[in-house]
């Protein structure tokens, strides 16, 4: 990839302003040529913002407008979010499926960021060649497809009669070698001075993890979160498949079941769609902070 | 085996955490392993039970036929994959998917490299809200986008309304009822949807580029695109790695989109292989043995995509 974009690279080199040519130039004059050159960058930048938001806006909007005017392209906020909100609970269990995905979601973040950052912290603080090589076969796991176990769980989790229940979603969403992988890249940088001093000062091994580590990483903890959140919240094969009656069901569920019929409300549809996607929206821009420092943190 | 150990940390740093056990090394040493094995056993069970174990049993499956408890090994044993090779839906199937992995990730990954060097620079301004803006739809489920894209590009939708208002287009088009409208939806929303995830794993790989190495470009009188892509992009390259093999692994398991965007229509030409093996599972007369086999062939496309690009990622490097 490289070789093929360097000399587009240095043929557009050519016809902008570089620096060595601005040089003698007095500084005003180059403060300017730089503002132009920053031009094109606003441009893409509003481009790629606006072909973001256009969608989301539709959505909102939408979801405030009947049938009728989402198709006739109605892009101003409508009176008919009431109306809505009863077609679609009418239709649907809206408040059952919001708490299944809701209950489902929360106890998988819970149980994700707790198993996975004591396995993180424990394959960095404690390693030792076996638990590298452990790590190393785990890894692997991240490289195999969900289509590829479906069957045997489904098989599995029927034998056990765990059919339509939380758990068939939450089991084999708690332990990921992503999340794994990115509380042992930020335990690195956890200082092993504290932890010999902890250890000096006569703190159990779980202790030093619960009351020194933990408080410590919250950034990794954000990231890991939103990640686990978002991904639980959004599932829907694997919820498709083992939650069969509808008091089961999770909102993208739901939500794929409101064009199931001949006639499609769309004003309904885009409602549901908005109710499944505000608190991950929210999840988001509460910890977007320390999600972008959880991330920046363990690559470094 | 260096490759498999994956640590970086100089082994001069090791000893000092045993330092002060040093008395009674050994014990605590030993204990401290076994605590270690402690921490790590819930979750590595886990994984086993949830995606091994299950794996190996797929693999098994593949070689049997037959329904609920009538299922027997096939005789031959391949016979699931022989099948694979004269069925046209899958053929096709595998097309699609390609199709969109060809098309979509190149052109998701360079947008999202361009992106995040933008936002990387020091003098942009209302860096937070470009950063939000465009990651935002990372926050709406795949189920959620694919019904707002089915209902803009529906055949009374939205964006048929602009083109036929603005002129572009005479007669609205039938987005999702053409094969290469289908697609080409497909591949917008994927674009949508998943362009700014990249973008935050490139910002925070260039977080952590030296930049005393594009002040020396600089100095050099290398302008800021040459320095982009001689500088910077081959700096990235982990994270370029990371981001391509992520994307393909995704690509390759596409399932919402298909499924409630185009339902993998007109007649299958949009369908992802994962969506034909759930409509051979769970949809009329389930066939496991026969699904099995095409979750093998994703399970080893994805592996072998995953190898070649880490040898080329390598080599590279």
């Amino acid at each position: 990839m490289a070789d093929m974009t360097v000399p587009t690279g240095s043929a557009l080199l050519d016809t902008l302003p570089s620096p060595a040519n601005g040089q003698r130039r007095r500084k005003r004059r180059r403060s300017a040529a730089s503002r132009w050159r920053q031009v094109p960058g606003y441009v893409f930048l509003s481009l790629a913002a606006a072909a973001s938001l256009f969608p989301l806006y539709f959505m909102v909007v939408s979801a405030t407008n009947t049938s009728r005017d989402v198709l006739d392209s109605r892009l101003l906020p409508g009176s008919n979010l009431l109306a809505n909100l009863e077609s679609l609970t009418a239709g649907q269990n809206l408040v059952g499926a919001l708490r299944n995905s809701a209950i489902i979601a929360v106890l998988t973040t819970v149980l994700a960021l707790i198993v996975c950052s004591v396995a993180g912290y424990g394959f960095e603080v404690f390693h030792t060649k076996a638990k590298d090589r452990l790590m190393a076969v785990l890894l692997m796991a991240m490289m195999i497809p969900f289509a590829a176990t479906m069957i045997p769980l489904f098989q599995m989790f029927a034998e056990v009669g765990l059919f339509n229940s939380w758990w068939a979603v939450i089991l084999p969403a708690i332990s990921t070698p992503f999340l794994i992988l990115l509380f042992r890249q930020s335990a690195r940088s956890f200082p092993h001075e504290i932890l010999d001093a902890a250890r000096i000062d006569g703190l159990s091994e779980l202790a030093i993890f619960v009351r020194i580590f933990m408080p410590t990483m919250r950034a990794t903890y954000a990231a890991a979160a939103v990640i686990t959140f978002m991904a639980a919240w959004n599932n829907f094969m694997w919820p498709k498949v083992i939650l069969l009656t509808p008091d089961a069901q999770t909102m993208p569920m739901l939500i794929s079941n409101l064009i199931a019929g001949y006639v499609t409300d769309y004003g309904a549809l885009m409602l549901a769609v908005l109710l499944a996607s505000l608190p991950t929206m929210v999840i988001f821009l509460l910890l977007q902070r320390a999600f972008a420092e959880g991330i920046t943190g363990a690559v470094k | 085996m260096p490759t498999l150990t994956a640590r970086e940390r100089p082994a001069k740093e090791r000893p000092a955490k045993q330092r002060p056990t040093k008395r009674s090394g050994f014990t605590i040493t030993r204990k401290q392993n076994l605590i270690g094995w402690g921490f790590l056993i819930p979750a590595a069970l886990l994984i086993f039970a949830m995606s091994f174990l299950p794996m190996f049993q797929a693999l098994i499956i593949s070689l049997r036929t037959g329904r609920g408890a009538n299922m027997n090994f096939a005789d031959p044993l391949w016979m699931n994959y022989e099948r694979l090779l004269s069925d046209s839906v899958f053929k096709l199937t595998m097309q699609n998917t390609v199709i969109y992995l060809v098309i979509q990730v190149p052109i998701m990954l360079i947008t999202a490299l361009v992106l995040a060097n933008l936002l990387n620079s020091r003098r942009l301004r209302l860096k937070g809200f470009w950063r939000t803006a465009i990651f935002l739809p990372c926050a709406v489920s795949l189920v959620s986008y694919s019904m707002v894209f089915r209902t803009m590009f529906s055949n009374d939708g939205l964006v048929n309304d602009v083109l036929v208002g603005v002129g572009i287009l005479d007669t609205p088009v039938h987005w999702l009822n053409e094969t290469g409208t289908a697609r080409f939806v497909i591949i917008v929303g994927l674009l949508w949807r998943w362009t700014g995830y990249n973008m935050v794993f490139y910002l925070a790989g260039l977080q952590s580029i030296d930049p005393s190495t594009l002040e020396a470009a600089k100095v050099d009188g290398a302008g800021p695109i040459r320095t982009f892509w001689s500088v910077t992009v081959p700096q990235l390259r982990p994270m370029i790695l990371l981001t391509v093999i992520m994307s393909t692994n995704g690509t390759l398991q596409l399932f919402d989109e298909s499924f409630n965007l185009t339902n993998g229509g007109p007649s299958n030409t949009s369908m992802t292989m994962s969506h034909y093996l759930y409509e051979l599972s769970f949809r009329n007369a389930p066939n496991f043995g026969y699904a099995a086999a095409i979750s093998y062939v994703i399970l080893i496309l994805v592996a072998v995509l995953a190898l070649i690009q880490m040898r080329v990622g390598d080599r590279r490097g």
